[in-house]
């Protein structure tokens, strides 16, 4: 009678432990395979046939990233790279929580993310890799073809808020930006908004339009003429107006350009970077020599601004 | 080798049926086992967006927790116009999907064919099943460029604008649980209706939607339940504007809702930040609303039982 007992309580819970070990057998299968992230394959990468590089970061750098990488994998067959994009923030979070090797930057890393990095035992190197010019736009219909840093300011805080007080039409001023992770937006906001004066306190109006993508803010730029904007030289698509800006009212009023960046007479530009945790070894290495040697030939091609020799 | 089994399966018959037991014993067990895992799953999320969302409270004081300006990236943390931008969106997204809703449970219920019944169902819950970025999309080139050249708004993507996606996305739930309501009214009612000289419209309008009106409530619940989480249309179509919408005339200006804030900014945040936190925390304040309409909606039904009323 007892053993019977027994067995059968036996067989009620037996299901259940079953069950629960399966359970905790798949789940540990599920962490260990997200376990294994770039961070585990970058250690055997150096003696594997097949080595891959995670790519990550700033969204103004990945149509350039893509190129790269593609040229650089049909050239070196034995190396994966995969790039996404997603913000420069996006990129140096990642770097930081060690799932990707290279974070793509359109701008410094912060100090709290340096220290956030120190902490994780990780020490960022900066690579620059190209440059960029920050292109405003408008919709073709919009007359005003210059403006200088100081209307771009009031504009983007709020101060001028109809195209008719900086020389338009009597049309409302809609103010397009991209998302608080983006590079650009806090280039553009230190450059720009605050004019270059880092103690600055400026921010932009609480009525600009954070759009979370570049195509967001073409389509809007195509289609309202109310609108203003601003995005990498590399999104700039014809079906948009480039407005050239001065940097004094008194001063020559520049469209950008790969000539106004080089030369200097184009106001907003700005470096482009890669960072790699620690100093770069193997494949990481050999890519990033590439990209900063022969793949400088690619840069121009896709709407960005080559390295000058100084600037290596 | 026919005349075999039978003695076979009549001394068998103990261990078979005591297998039959162990097996309804393994399944039993096994459907325990997922049901309560799924509350213990629902618990731990809880606990998780607890857990990473509280310490926000106690970073940032109240009064600028819920202040007027969202600057993240430099740490002024107001929460209060993607609050109100939330509310504002789906509010508006009700007052126009309930009439379109409701018009539309009425006729598939009670005035359509029934050949025209058979057809209006399974299409209407073909539209359930378009995926929020597609119409975040059909958004963003048609109808924001609309309520701009229509409305002069100085740009398309509106609050409005979102709440007309939301309320197309609302509407599925809204038509069904609506229909299913105005099922469960008894044939007596009508036909007591009918009895009395009503016409049709009388009996539909002042005796079946009135009957039914609870369920209906509960199809708005829902319905906000719905538009009050979306995010990737409303994403792409109301601007995300941190402006707070303090006059009527803020329906047809940019909001920014806690959804569209937390899909933008959670994948920049470096972990443990007060950033990140208050991500969190909006969570958190998004989850006891919802929570609240939910509740909201089940006190309704439960005083309309109460009452007598039906559903």
């Amino acid at each position: 009678m007892i053993p019977w007992k027994a067995y059968r309580r036996a067989a009620r819970a037996g299901p259940a432990i079953a069950l629960a070990l399966a359970l905790a057998a798949g789940l540990a299968g599920c962490a260990a395979g997200a376990g294994r992230g770039p961070g585990s394959r970058s250690g055997a990468s150096a003696a594997a046939a097949v080595s891959s590089i995670q790519n990550t970061g700033s969204d103004t750098l990945l149509n350039l990233a893509l190129a790269w990488a593609e040229r650089y994998m049909s050239e070196h067959p034995e190396v994966r790279i995969s790039v996404t994009g997603g913000g420069s923030g996006t990129g140096i979070a990642s770097l930081i929580n060690g799932t990707t090797q290279i974070a793509n930057a359109s701008r410094e890393m912060s100090s709290e993310e340096l220290e956030q990095a120190r902490k994780n035992g990780i020490n960022p190197v900066r690579f620059t890799v190209a440059l960029d010019a920050i292109a405003v736009v408008a919709n073709l219909e919009n007359p005003v073809n210059g403006l200088t840093l100081q209307q771009l300011s009031d504009l983007y805080t709020g101060k001028i808020t109809r195209w008719s007080e900086v020389g338009g039409p009597d049309w409302p001023v809609v103010l397009l930006s991209r998302e608080s992770n983006s590079g650009t937006y806090l280039y553009f906001l230190e450059q720009v908004v605050r004019l270059g004066n880092g103690k600055g306190k400026e921010l932009f109006s609480p009525e600009t339009l954070l759009m979370p993508s570049s195509q967001g803010i073409s389509s809007e730029v195509q289609q309202n003429p109310n609108t203003i904007g601003y995005d990498g030289l590399g999104y700039v698509t014809p079906q948009q107006k480039t407005i050239a800006v001065a940097r004094s009212a008194a001063g020559p009023f520049v469209a950008p350009s790969v000539k106004t960046v080089l030369d200097n007479t184009y106001p907003v530009s700005r470096p482009l970077f890669m960072y790699t945790a620690g100093e770069p070894t193997g494949p990481v290495k050999a890519y990033l020599e590439w990209v900063r040697g022969d793949g400088q030939k690619l840069v121009r091609d896709v709407g960005y601004v080559p390295l000058t020799e100084a600037a290596k | 080798m026919s005349s075999v089994p039978r003695p076979v399966t009549r001394v068998s018959a103990g261990p078979s049926h005591r297998r039959g037991r162990l097996s309804e014993l393994a399944l039993e067990t096994l459907i325990r086992v997922l049901g309560f895992s799924t509350i213990a799953f629902v618990g731990l999320i809880f606990l998780f967006l607890l857990r990473e969302g509280l310490p926000v409270f106690f970073e940032v004081p109240p009064g600028s927790l819920f202040g007027p300006r969202w600057y993240p990236t430099f740490g002024i943390f107001g929460t209060l116009p993607l609050i109100l931008g939330s509310l504002l969106v789906t509010v508006l997204s009700i007052i126009i999907a309930l009439p379109l809703g409701v018009a539309t449970a009425v006729f598939v219920r009670e005035v359509a064919p029934r050949w025209a019944r058979e057809v209006l169902k399974p299409i209407i819950e073909v539209l359930a099943g378009i995926p929020s970025v597609v119409l975040g999309f059909f958004g963003m080139t048609i109808v924001a460029p609309l309520v701009r050249q229509v409305l002069g708004a100085p740009t398309g993507l509106t609050a409005f604008s979102g709440a007309f996606l939301l309320a197309y996305m609302a509407l599925p739930t809204i038509i069904s649980v609506a229909e299913d309501a105005l099922d469960s009214v008894p044939r007596g009612y009508r036909d007591a209706g009918l009895a009395m000289g009503a016409t049709k419209w009388q009996t539909i309008w002042r005796v079946v939607v009135p009957a039914a009106r609870s369920g209906i409530l509960t199809a708005v619940m829902l319905g906000m339940g719905r538009a009050i989480g979306e995010t990737m249309a409303v994403m792409m179509v109301t601007g995300n504007a941190a402006v707070l919408p303090t006059s009527l005339q803020a329906i047809f200006r940019p909001v920014r809702t806690m959804t569209a804030t937390i899909a933008a900014e959670m994948g920049e945040v470096a972990r443990g930040s007060t950033h990140y936190h208050a991500l969190f925390g909006i969570g958190i304040i998004l989850f006891v609303l919802t929570f609240l309409i939910n509740l909201t909606a089940a006190s309704a039904i439960f005083r309309a039982r109460r009452k007598g009323g039906l559903r």
